[in-house]
């Protein structure tokens, strides 16, 4: 059985002189084949948008899979952050309001 | 239940502190109870709240009382007057408890003495947790979170933290435990870290220590270190900048170094020793996380060598024929410090058959003559590291450290017919304008002599130097100083 840890932190070893956040990567030319990660961040009628913004990705060719955040109010929780990062190529994450 | 979150001044009176499971505490449990009808103690139970039975109890449960009032043993007995604590008792000793009570008989038919047993406040299990809790807020550094199911080393290589091995992850509990090895504050700046010119303190020293593998007890030597390289004289920026295949080769010397376990005999320069090999780590990932210098960066170093991992050795002082190197440089001796010198990777010098010092010092310096380039004078400094098998060569002679380094400069006087510009055929070389004068292969102070190394094996080592004196780097020494928690 996987135990899920409490919050692990570690101490920041730098001057702090730039963001702990690593930097995004350039944006692909082409969508085709790559796994895109549509993040609704829990707002009304935001699946609305995604729903939408899904049928068109995967009529070019992507792959889709759906992330949601727990609250609009909150940044995304690390955890999810993570598991994005690993399971796609690209990620849509947009306010819907 | 009242809440034993006790951080002010204690009250006047006798505070005792107990828990159940120990013996000596439930050998007094009864005494307790009567001294709080007869003179109205205050008792602090670690463990069970209802401990001892029958008495009026604060429960230390998160151990606050006990960590802010260093209870290292129960019982511990603390009488408090006009706000100050005036004596403490640890553990059951008859006479103590009946001076303090004014109790000739208290504890009738108890053993005279009995001692305590270990607070839960410095169980093992628990003190880091405990200090984390109770002094984190000491700590300003960004906590960065790393998600559950992310593995925590592969965060930190992604993050770049790294020399390109493992680290060890900086937990506040780690980084406070580290703290315990100096006796300065987390804030205490240290000095300024070159390239990017950062203030250093001494929260972001160990951070790095930790990742690097450190001891608590070697954490004044990192600072040390990092002190000497982080000066103008050192220039780690240039240092880094260069080149050159130059970093900090750090010698520690002093009975300190033995202490905390440093390698200065067999495989001196190799791997092994935890001491040697994180102490040098240490630094360099201080320089690298905290003061930006970062290979392909700042580091412009066309090969680089492995040393610029970790490059830190122990004196060996006891065996030596000669007084140590930092003794030579001014430190007292039995004295901690450490010296710094921008160097190159080592190389050996083998000569199995000298038997005389001539003969050794002759094939020394001709080894010598060769650093960075045989025909380029004064520019570099060198290390030597003289082997045991070596150095009594010198020693049965009775030659000094001053000796031994007189004859070396006196068999490294250079023909500038030799050394100019495109003799030898080589194209290398000095200005023609040297070509009638004789010339020292080093300047005065630029043979480093360290006695170092295993028992067995007719071998010496030369570190070279990169461009010397205020053109480049001087060697640095600096003490060992703040041993020891606050």
């Amino acid at each position: 059985m996987t135990t899920i840890n409490a919050s692990r932190f570690v101490l920041d070893p730098t001057s702090e002189q730039n963001p702990s956040q690593r930097q995004i990567l350039a944006r692909p030319s082409s969508l085709k084949g790559l796994t895109v990660g549509l993040l609704d961040i829990s707002k009304a009628r935001g699946d609305v948008f995604l729903d939408q913004l899904e049928r068109r990705l995967v009529g070019v060719g992507a792959t889709v899979k759906r992330f949601r955040k727990p609250t609009f109010t909150k940044p995304a929780p690390v955890d999810l952050r993570h598991e994005i990062a690993i399971s796609c190529n690209v990620v849509i994450e947009a306010l819907a309001d | 239940m009242p809440s034993a979150d006790v951080k002010s001044t204690l009250s006047d009176g006798v505070h005792v502190i107990v828990k159940r499971d120990c013996a000596t505490c439930v050998m007094v449990a009864p005494l307790l109870t009567q001294l709080q009808s007869s003179h109205g103690i205050m008792i602090y139970s670690q463990d069970d709240p209802s401990f001892p039975d029958g008495a009026k109890v604060i429960h230390d449960a998160d151990l606050a009382f006990s960590w802010h009032n260093n209870i290292e043993t129960v019982p511990t007995v603390i009488k408090v007057v006009d706000g100050a604590e005036t004596e403490r008792i640890v553990g059951w000793l008859q006479n103590e408890w009946a001076h303090m009570f004014d109790l000739p008989n208290i504890g009738d038919g108890l053993p005279a003495y009995r001692p305590g047993c270990g607070s839960l406040s410095v169980d093992p299990d628990k003190v880091d947790a405990l200090r984390a809790k109770f002094e984190g807020s000491l700590l300003v550094s960004r906590r960065v979170e790393i998600a559950s199911l992310e593995d925590e080393m592969e965060a930190l290589f992604a993050r770049g933290w790294t020399d390109g091995l493992p680290v060890v992850p900086p937990t506040q509990e780690r980084v406070i435990r580290m703290l315990s090895g100096t006796s300065l504050a987390p804030s205490d700046i240290v000095a300024i870290a070159p390239p990017d010119l950062v203030e250093l303190t001494v929260e972001k020293i160990a951070i790095n220590a930790v990742m690097a593998g450190c001891l608590p007890e070697y954490l004044p030597w990192v600072i040390a270190a990092l002190k000497a390289v982080c000066t103008d004289e050192f220039n780690m920026h240039g240092v880094l900048a260069t080149t050159m295949p130059v970093g900090p080769v750090i010698v520690c010397s002093g009975p300190g170094s033995r202490a905390i376990g440093m390698n200065s005999g067999v495989n001196v320069l190799g791997q092994g020793n935890r001491t040697n090999m994180t102490i040098g780590r240490a630094v360099q990932l201080t320089i690298r996380n905290v003061g930006g210098g970062r290979p392909g960066e700042i580091d412009r170093a066309a090969h680089g060598m492995p040393g610029k991992l970790s490059f830190c050795f122990a004196e060996d002082e006891i065996g030596s024929p000669w007084t140590s190197l930092a003794v030579a440089r001014g430190v007292a001796s039995d004295t901690d410090a450490v010296t710094v010198f921008a160097g190159e990777g080592p190389r050996c010098v083998t000569d199995q058959l000298a038997r005389t010092p001539e003969q050794l010092a002759t094939s020394l310096a001709a080894t010598l003559l060769t650093v960075e380039h045989p025909k380029l004078p004064l520019a570099y400094d060198a290390m030597l590291v003289v082997g045991p098998e070596h150095a009594r060569v010198f020693g049965d002679a009775g030659w000094s450290r001053g000796r031994v380094i007189e004859e070396l400069h006196a068999r490294l006087q250079l023909k500038g017919t030799d050394i100019v510009r495109g003799s030898h055929g080589m194209a290398e070389g000095v200005l023609q304008k040297y070509e009638q004068l004789t010339v020292s292969k080093f300047r005065p102070n630029g043979i480093l002599l360290v006695h170092a190394g295993g028992g067995a094996g007719l071998f010496s080592e030369i570190i070279g130097g990169w461009a010397s004196g205020a053109v480049g780097s001087e060697p640095v020494t600096q003490l060992v100083t703040n041993v020891g928690s606050r």
